[in-house]
């Protein structure tokens, strides 16, 4: 069933351990930036630039796993455990897009400057108008929680298959067996 | 049926995986809940702050703080001093445009404009580079305090009693044993001269940025607008019996006979200044520069202005200003944005004043 002769490509695994470190750090600097009362000015001077790699390598990701497609699961593993992997890294996905989309476009629909390191200014991507930048600015904290829940279950269900399964699904990432 | 790796799931899964994929997952859970303070119910967070400053009594649409204000507008013009001590665009721009806003601190927008103790100037200046300076200024020429826990407490202790009117002396009193350095702002609040008009007031930015120029030159210095208009005293009496909107009108009818002027002034901090306490004034000997002049020519409201929906977060500087580590100043910028958030949300859904409004 599986004839893929290698996992996943040396490149595929270098832009998921990669991305994996940088979403989990957006996601904590994303929440702790809200709160604190220290540390705003600096994190969100972070949050911005890390924001747009993100979404540059999720489109660097997307199209090599166009050309590179995927080791398919296990046939071991049951048909509902494998629709609700195939949902989840979908999910993944589009937030990975949606994330940083959201942040400029709420950023702008606020009235706020997009600016980066270097003197570097984007244009704003939506409007200025307060329900437009509520709806965004909602959306971007409600889909930044539900993305460090989905990434929670990811690594469950990645540890899953690395201790209790031992499938080969994890270490088809890791690119150690 | 081969598959790379493939081990067939033992029978007996111990229980020891599952502990381990627990403990991660809860790890990494209990991280982000600690972050977010979700754990730290005493430690004050951003929302908590405002929540402070709002007393369960919130005007919805307005700001949580300086809530009464009017939208200005005009530009800012550099003088040559200015662009040896920051590479900003702003400083080598002919003219850049300033929207503004003018107003009182306090939460009420409908506080009389005569009565509040504090004035404020709000600006924004965006230069052709695409970038932009952000600035919120006050008549008090020092902060009261030096940390956002210590402005908590006295947001708490200022309190109006409801049995009195007036906030209670023996809190005020702990208040200030707890933290002397706020004795400074209250003899100013005291004793410092009230002026007659928004026009004729200084606005001071009390917090230190690091400048930087175009040789990569880094100083901190503080800024001040001051004043074109001579000053002139409001009297107890005239305080007392003025309208609620005195300064805005006074405003306005300033503005009929001409564009009002301030002229930026930048305090050098030397070595051994406290670049990071705002509540503590640097010596009247410093060096100044005068970096260039603000020019008013109108004022309209901030209802339907296009001031209302900025939020003057003083930390949102263009290239050659930065902020300095002043707890304050990364506290206004917390703070602000939940202000806000929540006004934008108030807005939105139609909770805020309407069009037209007086306030």
């Amino acid at each position: 069933m599986n004839t893929h002769p290698t996992p996943y490509t040396r490149i595929a695994r270098w832009l998921h351990w990669s991305m994996a470190a940088m979403i989990l750090a957006m996601l904590f600097i994303g929440v702790a930036m809200v709160g604190s009362l220290a540390l705003r000015p600096w994190l969100i001077d972070l949050h911005r630039p890390l924001g747009l790699l993100i979404l540059l390598l999720a489109l660097v990701r997307l199209r090599h796993r166009r050309r590179h497609p995927p080791p398919l699961l296990p046939a071991s593993l049951p048909r509902l455990q494998a629709r609700i992997a195939a949902a989840s890294h979908a999910a993944l996905y589009a937030l990975m897009f949606a994330m940083p989309l959201l942040g400029w476009a709420m950023s702008s629909a606020g009235g706020y400057p997009v600016t980066l390191p270097f003197g570097v200014a984007l244009p704003p991507l939506a409007p200025r108008h307060p329900a437009l930048y509520t709806v965004l600015r909602g959306a971007h904290g409600v889909l930044g929680d539900a993305f460090f829940a989905l990434v929670l279950a990811h690594i469950a269900g990645a540890l899953h298959h690395a201790w209790v399964r031992r499938d080969g699904v994890f270490t088809g990432m890791t690119g150690k067996r | 049926m081969k598959t790379i790796g493939f081990r067939a799931p033992p029978r007996w899964r111990p229980l020891l995986p599952f502990a381990g994929i627990a403990l991660v997952v809860g790890g990494l859970a209990g991280a982000f809940a600690w972050t977010a303070g979700w754990l730290s119910p005493a430690r004050i967070t951003a929302p908590r702050l405002v929540d402070t400053i709002e007393n369960g009594r919130p005007y919805p649409g307005f700001r949580r703080a300086h809530a009464r204000g009017v939208c200005v507008a005009g530009w800012f013009e550099p003088t040559p001093d200015a662009a040896r001590l920051s590479r900003a665009r702003v400083f080598s721009q002919a003219r850049t445009p300033a929207i503004g806003r003018l107003s009182i601190g306090g939460a009420d927008p409908l506080g009389a404009e005569a009565q509040a103790r504090v004035r404020s100037l709000a600006l924004q200046l965006d230069t052709d580079d695409g970038q932009q300076w952000r600035l919120a200024m006050n008549s008090f020429p020092f902060f009261s305090v030096s940390t956002p826990q210590a402005f908590a407490e006295q947001v708490v202790a200022s309190r109006p009693d409801p049995a009195t009117g007036k906030p209670d002396p023996a809190k005020m009193q702990a208040f200030l044993a707890r933290h002397p350095e706020a004795a400074a702002f209250m003899a100013w609040a005291g004793s410092a001269p009230w002026s007659s008009s928004f026009a004729n007031t200084a606005y001071n930015g009390v917090h230190a940025f690091a400048f930087t120029n175009a040789s990569g030159e880094r100083r901190y210095v503080r800024w001040s607008f001051v004043p074109e208009a001579p000053f002139q005293p409001l009297a107890p009496e005239q305080r007392q019996t003025a309208e609620a909107d005195h300064l805005t009108d006074e405003l306005a009818a300033r503005l009929t006979r001409g564009a009002l002027r301030w002229t930026l002034e930048l305090t050098l901090a030397a070595p051994g200044d406290p670049i990071e306490n705002p509540s503590r004034p640097w010596p009247e000997t410093r060096e100044r520069v005068t970096a260039g002049t603000l020019v008013l020519e109108r004022a309209y409201d901030q209802a339907t202005g296009d001031c209302r929906d900025i939020n003057f977060d003083p930390t949102l500087l263009p290239v050659g200003i930065a902020p300095s580590r002043d707890p304050v100043l990364a506290a206004r910028a917390a703070a602000y944005s939940v202000s806000f958030n929540r006004r934008q949300r108030e807005i939105a859904i139609g909770a805020g004043p309407a069009a037209g409004d007086v306030r």
